[in-house]
């Protein structure tokens, strides 16, 4: 019981970080909130589905076309919608919400809805740790979460781009007399984030089915993580997907599953009482605090 | 390209700007016009419509209420994109005091109204401290998760919800509680933006810290406008709640989250005219537009894009400034 829980509470907070990963990484360069994320994160999971169902494409390229299609998103929102209200992030945050709302609700009406819509795993199977059963796919998604973990610290650390992307983050007056196209960089770090949340689409969605709920829920679960960690902080997301993770399987293990939604919910509280601007957040800690 | 657009005030804007406005009866109309123009069509012409679009004026009001609330927290940077949670909360409060203890929406209405502002007011307290979106995303989350609540716990009606409530007396009578509340919210809030107490209030959501290097403390003054607000809001859901009988799960939906947002941008923004114009434009087409089914969601989320983006003053400053000053083009070669 104990074993089990421990693994599936590492499943559970590797889901968490990959759903948070994308949103954090776009509102720590660029300091856009997208709140458009639930509504790419399943943009991504019903293109997967018409390109494999409908078009008949290979999984394998499927998959890659819609992350691909989810970063053209992104930088389609950035530069059509973003753009031009930039530096208001009230306006951003509304048109994001906006625009993330039109996609969900175009979804529905186009009646996306039912148990049809369920993408397949990389490999079927399971093994066994112990006396524990765990699918080969809820392994997958635990591989992937450290693996793009670690894919973005060499990014961000060993690369160009990382460094740009950095420095914005850091200052962007002073990076922009270094020669940094800040608006260049902003629509990257959208194009990133919302492939991010395709990546995390692609992975966590053959666990379950696509629906238009699953996107609110993904926005909910990915700013409850980004609230407890601190917003554009890497360490606090990661932090915080393994103490939610953890709590909510230990809920649903030993107390009851109905309490799991809440568990999210007290942290939150808690956090905004104790350290308001999230468990990781000193960089930004003086701006976001009043 | 020549040519420029030159606004000047009226003649009779800048005379009614002065004392002379007591002097003559077209200023004391000019500026009278405006405020009696809500006044008379929701008192007067309300009423005679049919049964079924006074319902739908019912629910107009509703929303306009709720978008009025979020424009007041608005006013103070507060941008809140969970009024259900308002609207829940105060059905919730109005449907178990009605529910339970067999009140009377006399005594239900007001116990809401105050009650659940004070109630909302504690629940956000943590996030007053935040600037920015912060306030948005816990907004956001909040009466979701509240949702899920209800329906872990299974208290108050569960996924059932508390059916069976008292209604009103009749139709008209709803009708002029609702109408008399959103002028009473219009005129009242308008003229508290309208004091040195607004003044403060507009300068939190300017320059907080310069508010602050004043010596006023700003969470109280924050915390002050979240009740205002979430009163209103409170306010809007005890009455939905007794006009349907009904206290539920659907309170905290995200269609009285987005919908108000929706009617203050479209509308304009730190007006209140504005949220009310937005909402008597929105919710009337919406009902019209019932056949579309989900499609109205996606209007709404396109509206508020377009006017965020591309008319972020919105109709009522337009209008506004339609009818105070005149345009005209000038050769500036």
């Amino acid at each position: 019981m104990l074993l089990g829980t421990l693994i599936y509470g590492f499943v559970n907070s590797a889901i968490l970080a990959l759903l948070a990963m994308g949103f954090n990484l776009t509102f720590g360069i660029s300091g856009v909130a997208n709140f458009a994320y639930g509504a790419v994160y399943i943009f991504s999971g019903f293109s997967v589905w018409i390109l494999l169902n409908t078009l008949g494409i290979p999984y394998l390229v499927a998959v890659l076309i819609a992350i691909l299609l989810a970063a053209l998103m992104g930088l389609a929102i950035y530069y059509g919608v973003i753009l031009r209200i930039k530096g208001m992030p009230l306006s951003e945050v509304m048109a994001t919400f906006g625009l993330g709302l039109a996609i969900m609700e175009l979804f529905r009406y186009f009646n996306f809805v039912g148990f049809r819509y369920t993408l397949p795993v990389f490999f079927d199977g399971s093994f066994s740790i112990g006396d524990v059963y765990i699918d080969y796919q809820r392994m997958i998604i635990g591989l992937i979460a450290v693996g793009l973990t670690l894919c973005l610290y060499l990014f961000a650390n060993h690369t160009r781009t990382g460094l740009a992307f950095r420095a914005i983050a850091q200052d962007e007056r002073t990076a922009l007399t270094f020669g940094i196209d800040a608006d260049l960089v902003g629509a990257l770090s959208m194009a990133l984030g919302c492939a991010l949340a395709a990546i995390a689409a692609v992975v966590i969605l053959p666990l379950g089915t696509i629906a238009v709920e699953g996107g609110y829920e993904v926005l909910i679960n990915a700013l409850a993580v980004c609230i407890v960690g601190g917003l554009g902080s890497t360490v606090g997301i990661l932090v915080a997907s393994v103490l939610i993770g953890y709590s909510q399987t230990f809920t649903a293990n030993y107390l009851e599953p109905h309490w799991m939604m809440l568990v999210s919910l007290i942290a939150i509280a808690i956090v905004l009482v104790v350290k308001p601007s999230g468990l990781f957040s000193h960089q930004k800690e003086l701006e976001e605090r009043i | 390209m020549n040519r420029r657009k030159e606004r000047i005030d009226r003649g009779v804007k800048a005379r009614s700007a002065d004392i002379f406005a007591l002097t003559s009866y077209r200023e004391m109309l000019y500026l009278m016009i405006p405020g009696a123009i809500p006044v008379v069509g929701l008192l007067c012409f309300a009423p005679m419509l049919s049964s079924y679009w006074r319902e739908v004026i019912i629910s107009t009001a509703i929303y306009a209420l709720l978008a009025m609330s979020w424009d007041m927290l608005m006013c103070a940077g507060l941008l809140s994109l969970g009024q259900s949670l308002f609207f829940g909360i105060g059905s919730y409060l109005a449907g178990s005091l009605n529910y339970y203890g067999g009140l009377p929406p006399v005594l239900t209405l007001p116990i809401a109204t105050i009650g659940g502002g004070l109630l909302c007011t504690v629940l956000l307290l943590p996030v007053l401290r935040l600037r920015g979106i912060y306030f948005a995303m816990v907004t956001l989350v909040v009466p979701l998760m509240l949702a899920r609540l209800v329906e872990a716990t299974r208290i108050l009606g569960g996924t059932e919800g508390l059916t069976g409530l008292t209604p009103f007396p009749n139709q008209l009578t709803a009708l002029f509680i609702i109408q008399l509340a959103l002028l009473a919210t219009l005129f009242g809030f308008r003229r508290i933006m309208g004091s040195d107490y607004g003044l403060v209030i507009k300068g939190i959501s300017d320059n907080d810290r310069s508010v602050m290097s004043a010596g006023l403390n700003i969470y109280w003054y924050k915390a002050q406008v979240l009740f205002l607000g979430a009163s209103v809001g409170c306010f809007a859901g005890a009455f939905g709640t007794h006009m349907d009988m009904f206290a539920g799960m659907p309170g905290f939906a995200l269609d009285y989250s987005i919908m108000p947002v929706a009617a203050a941008v479209v509308g304009g923004t730190g007006t209140f005219a504005g949220p009310l114009i937005g909402a008597f434009i929105l919710v009337p087409m919406s009902e019209m537009l019932r056949a579309l089914g989900a499609l109205r969601m996606v209007f709404y989320g396109l509206f508020l894009v377009i006017f965020v983006v591309g008319m972020p003053e919105g109709i009522f400053a337009f209008i506004q400034r339609k009818y105070q000053q005149m345009e005209r083009w000038v050769d500036v070669s």
